[in-house]
């Protein structure tokens, strides 16, 4: 039996060692806000925080994290993570919404890190997570209204 | 002012949904087992087969609870159909949007088929609006005008002086107050009436507002309910492993080390392959890795992209069946004017939406079956399913959930993923639910894509620069043949969905012919977002700008001298100018392309700024974009969809290609089956041109117009003609 501690609470599951951390949050824990993309680490919609850092949780196998703190969509409440979620609703950023956690994720991420990004950083950033409906003009707008908001 | 529009409800008695607590106000009939929306998704409105009498206007519910419950009909995968349908519900009902919660509808072709498609309930062709525009209004009118007469008859007083505004029913000079909630109850006992004021335009307070999307709140915290979210007690999850080549099957099969993976249950053969059942996603997936499949060659295919377009460029020397011919453009063509040519090549693509393909299905006790995904036709994938398992299309209930995308992907027309779940289940004897899940290499390497197309596209011109004869050769597969859709969509041998954008084509040519050669190959192809007009639009707008170049006249000018009877179509494209800096200086670096487009009864014309490097590469820095769709029932998505449609079509522009090599697909996922990222996304304004004619689509009409646009940006800078996507260098 494995530990994990994600948004705060530590969960108990049993999965083999090189089974992804993103089938562990999905299918074991049950917190189905982290999406499957691409299983490769191309598309951002796995990204979670591992100790405050943005990580591909498709590519992070679960044995190699012990001990660490997980957030994921559900659990990304602080006051950065509030102000993108604000942004995405204020704009409207979401279509389909499959990869907006992922999107939120990074955005959070990068703002935690930088509070002031330029445009360039936003876009470079926000360029490592695919969205299909394209919705990346409101992204980088909610980004920047985002830093506005926390400034 | 309201004019009186009568329409056909028929007389008949509300009756109470029975769901909520008390007695409720349901327009059409009950449906049981519509729950109230959860905090987790779009909600899901059960079915009640045994209910499937005709039975219109089942759209709107309002409870005791004063809540209002638009069952939409359509799918919703990102373009904001269930805003739009709740918008129009709204409108006409005078509710507080806040009182509006949006569910799924059941799939029923009874109630819920797409008015402009017959009697088949479906989502596409980016005619959700289109069709839905007054059934909708009506659909709460109708609720509106009994929740009138219910306060008239609880206050006594006479309707007429009875108004409704923002959930409130009021009569001004008692100061008397209802909510709709507060009415439900009286409402639900009365007739429904035959005929319902609809407002005027300038009545609207909802359409034409940027009312905020319904899903956006469960779209940003993780709560969003897609299929692969899906859990049912003691389902299994399903991979499949599929042939290879186009067209092999399974020759012998070895599962022993696939069964010894932790967490597998099973494996089981099916028309398309081999599933693998595991407890969850990950042990399906390391089971399949350990199957052994040998496959069977004989019939798979054994070309390539190569040889494909090597077949297609000998074809375009060849007449094809005729899709329109005015004048004589042969006779021209072959004489001795200067002939200007240009052969257009357009590869297979993916439509590669970030949920990859799945499907949930599960047996109940009376061997019925229900389903839980994101369907997108679900008249026909209902067939399908039944005639897969042998029961009645009625006794296969579909929860439609939101779609992570689809793009035209989940309206296949022989419902490929979700025959493919319901053989699943058959062949493990439908004793536990079922989760098809595709991998990414799945979705990627699965076919079904855009077809590859050449065109050749020949024109002369007069003494005045202007095309007087134009011939446009198209090569390519037919989606519609073999379908269901064939009877509808291939017309004389034309497959409408190959010619569309060039057949019609609006520029005023005297001599203009338009040729098509329909292909067979063994790769399964589909609509992808816009369908035609994503080679169409292409080819005709990068050749007619390369003709005002030979022309020496202004691309912009060049168009408004050809669409002189069109005058949307010129709308559009001289708003799109006139936002845009077009003509204005600019550095020797940078260019502006023009391209204006009209699919789906919409039209587009888009101004591109781009950017070539001293290494060819390019950017797209800025599009100015001009939509004229009608009414614009809720411009704040039109917005969106351009942004998103133009990025959608980018993506195919700047990077997006299937290739084939001996019957292989040879991309597998997002590293080498490449996509628009938000670094590559430009700048975007989009201007709505005003209207008071009938709404039309927006979720497809933006996407094939950007890449005309790129491309002739780039020819004006560099010279050089564009004729193949995706363009990978200046």
């Amino acid at each position: 039996m494995q530990t994990l501690t994600i948004n705060g609470i530590d969960h108990q599951f049993d999965a083999p060692d090189d089974m992804p951390l993103l089938w562990v949050i999905r299918d074991l824990i049950g917190l189905k806000g982290t999406k499957y993309g691409c299983g490769i680490g191309q598309c951002g919609a796995c990204t979670v925080l591992i100790d405050g850092v943005a990580q591909r949780s498709c590519m992070v196998p679960v044995s190699s994290i012990t001990g660490l703190k997980i957030t994921t969509i559900e659990g990304a409440d602080d006051a950065t993570a509030r102000a993108v979620r604000t942004a995405w609703q204020e704009l409207a950023v979401p279509q389909c919404g499959y990869c907006q956690s992922g999107q939120i994720m990074a955005a959070t991420d990068l703002l935690s890190r930088n509070p002031n990004p330029s445009d360039e950083e936003i876009s470079n950033q926000m360029g490592s997570t695919i969205c299909r409906c394209c919705t990346y003009h409101r992204v980088k707008l909610a980004v920047r209204r985002a830093a506005d908001t926390l400034a | 002012m309201k004019k009186a529009q009568p329409i056909n409800v028929s007389r008949r008695h509300f009756i109470a949904a029975g769901l909520t607590a008390g007695a409720g106000l349901t327009l059409g009939l009950a449906i049981p087992g519509i729950a109230k929306s959860e905090e987790t998704g779009p909600g899901l409105a059960g079915s009640d087969q045994a209910d499937s009498t005709l039975a219109p206007n089942a759209f709107v519910r309002i409870g005791t609870d004063d809540q209002v419950t638009v069952i939409a009909k359509h799918l919703e995968m990102g373009q904001g159909t269930h805003t739009g349908m709740a918008t129009l519900v709204a409108e006409e009902l005078d509710a507080r949007w806040s009182q509006i919660e949006v569910v799924a509808a059941p799939a029923d072709a009874n109630r819920y088929n797409n008015l402009l498609w017959g009697p088949v309930q479906g989502t596409g062709g980016s005619t959700a609006i289109a069709n839905a525009y007054e059934q909708m209004r009506k659909a709460g009118a109708a609720a509106r005008a009994m929740l009138v007469t219910a306060a008239a008859a609880r206050w006594q007083v006479s309707e007429e002086t009875i108004t409704v505004r923002k959930g409130v029913v009021s009569h001004e000079a008692s100061g008397r107050r209802a909510s709709f909630g507060e009415l439900a109850e009286e409402a639900a006992a009365l007739p429904v009436p035959d005929a319902v004021l609809l407002k005027s335009p300038d009545e609207f307070h909802l359409i034409g507002k940027d009312v905020v999307r319904k899903d956006v709140g469960v779209k940003t915290d993780g709560s969003a309910l897609f299929t692969q979210d899906v859990e049912r007690p003691g389902m299994l999850v399903a991979v499949v492993t599929h042939p290879p080549r186009f067209g092999a099957t399974v020759k012998s099969l070895d599962d022993s080390a696939a069964l010894k993976q932790t967490g597998v249950r099973g494996v089981v053969q099916i028309s398309s392959g081999v599933a693998v059942l595991g407890d969850h996603t990950w042990s399906a997936l390391q089971g399949r890795k350990a199957l052994r499949v040998e496959w069977d060659e004989t019939n798979a295919m054994q070309i390539g992209s190569d040889e494909i377009f090597a077949d297609y460029l000998r074809r375009l020397d060849e007449p094809g069946v005729t899709a329109r011919t005015d004048g004589d453009a042969d006779a021209l063509l072959s004489g001795s004017g200067k002939v200007l040519s240009t052969d257009y090549r357009f590869p297979f693509l993916a439509h590669a939406a970030m949920e990859p393909l799945n499907c949930v299905i599960e047996q109940h006790d009376d061997g019925s079956v229900e389903l839980w995904y994101g369907a997108q036709i679900q008249t026909m994938d209902q067939g399908v399913v039944a005639k897969t398992l042998g029961i009645e299309p009625s006794k296969v209930r579909i929860n439609t959930l939101f779609a992570g995308g689809s793009f035209g992907r989940r309206a296949n027309p022989a419902a490929d993923y979700v025959r493919e779940a319901a053989e699943i289940l058959k062949a493990t004897g439908g004793k536990v639910p079922i989760k098809l899940v595709w991998s990414r290499e799945d979705d990627t390497q699965g076919g079904w894509y855009r077809p590859a197309y050449m065109h050749r596209i020949e024109a002369i011109l007069d003494d005045n620069g202007l095309p007087k004869a134009w011939r446009n050769r198209i090569v390519g597969q037919s989606i519609a043949a073999g379908t269901a859709f064939e009877e509808v969509m291939v017309k004389n041998g034309v497959d409408g969905t190959s010619v569309e954008g060039a057949a019609n084509l609006p520029y005023a040519i005297p001599n203009l012919k338009v040729e098509l050669q329909s292909t067979k190959l063994p790769i399964p192809i589909q609509w992808w977002r816009s369908v035609g007009s994503t080679h169409t639009a292409f080819a005709t707008e990068t050749f007619i700008d390369q003709l005002s170049h030979e022309a020496g006249i202004d691309p912009v000018e060049y168009r408004r001298q050809l669409l002189k009877e069109h005058p949307r179509h010129l709308g559009v494209l001289d708003l799109a100018v006139r936002q845009s800096q077009w003509g204005q200086p600019i550095s020797s670096n940078r260019a502006r392309g023009v391209a204006v487009h009209e699919s789906f009864n919409s039209y587009v014309a888009m101004v591109a700024e781009v950017t070539v490097n001293d290494d060819k590469s390019y950017t797209v820095d800025r599009v100015d974009v001009a939509v004229d769709c009608g009414i614009a029932v809720n411009p704040d998505i039109i917005r969106a969809q351009m942004e998103g449609g133009l990025g959608f079509g980018l993506s195919a522009v700047l990077t997006s290609e299937i290739t084939i090599d001996n019957g292989a697909v040879v991309q597998s996922n997002f590293h080498d089956y490449t996509v628009l990222r938000a670094n590559q996304m430009p700048d975007i304004r989009v201007h709505i041109v005003p209207s008071a004619e009938a709404p039309t689509g927006v979720g497809e009409p933006a996407t094939p117009v950007i890449g005309p646009a790129v491309a002739n940006a780039l020819s004006s800078l560099t010279g050089k003609t564009y004729h193949q996507l995706p363009i990978r260098a200046a």
